[in-house]
């Protein structure tokens, strides 16, 4: 079923997919799915694997299933301090 | 207890001043600065980013458990995000107790929390004008590190 989401990304997958946020509309049906798509269509650098996933604003695992109008953020590595 | 972001200069001062407490025997800060060096490469500055709501969730998360841990009085942590110069303080900790040894122990625990589990990221620019993503590589040594999946 198709459906609609925001999509923000941080670091170096904002660099490389050229913006900070965006809504996505996509027939698929969760989180790690979704990652795989974007991946393909701007080709990230970085496997899912080496990402968490956030949906409104809680870590959730990549199995996580997709409803509309869900805030989503993929988090590279971090390093802060 | 407080976990803050800010985007402007981090004043120490200021910050010691807010946890004065006369039952205190014993007050621990640690600054994080930012090096002129990272693995041999010569550093010109950094950009620090964060995802603000999961960055202050965990860090007040993270300032709770040191609170359960040791018997402190307060606990401060500070991070910057935008762009720093060379010496900048990137990240301030400071710890009240009645005795050092909790003190000590809070600040080090509230560290190596932070850096392994609040969502900030590093950007480093170097001297001979390349850039990098701290964690984030995909080839070389970097890209296979335990550890350095974060969260």
């Amino acid at each position: 079923m198709k459906k609609t989401v925001s999509v923000s990304y941080f670091a170096i997958l904002r660099e490389e997919r050229g913006l900070g946020s965006e809504q996505v509309s996509t027939e698929v049906a969760t989180a790690g799915e979704l990652y795989e798509e974007l991946r393909g269509r701007h080709g990230f650098t970085l496997a899912a694997g080496r990402l968490r996933v956030a949906i409104n604003d809680e870590l959730e695992p990549w199995s996580s299933k997709l409803n509309d109008g869900d805030v989503l953020a993929f988090l590279p590595p971090i390093a802060g301090g | 207890m407080a976990f803050h972001l800010t985007h402007s200069a981090i004043d120490p001062d200021a910050l010691m001043m807010g946890l004065r407490d006369l039952r205190a025997g014993a007050c621990v800060t640690f600054e994080g600065r930012v090096r002129d060096q990272n693995g041999g490469k010569g550093v010109k500055s950094l950009d620090y980013e964060s995802h603000e709501t999961l960055a202050r969730k965990e860090g007040d998360r993270i300032l709770g458990e040191a609170r359960e841990k040791f018997p402190i009085l307060d606990a401060v942590c500070v991070h910057r995000t935008g762009s720093l110069s060379l010496g900048d303080i990137a990240v301030w900790i400071g710890v009240t107790a009645a005795h050092r040894g909790a003190a000590f122990e809070a600040c080090r625990y509230i560290i190596d929390e932070a850096k392994d589990r609040v969502p900030i990221w590093k950007k480093e620019h170097y001297a001979d004008g390349s850039t990098e993503w701290i964690n984030c590589a995909t080839r070389g040594p970097a890209a296979g590190e335990t550890g350095a999946m974060g969260l």
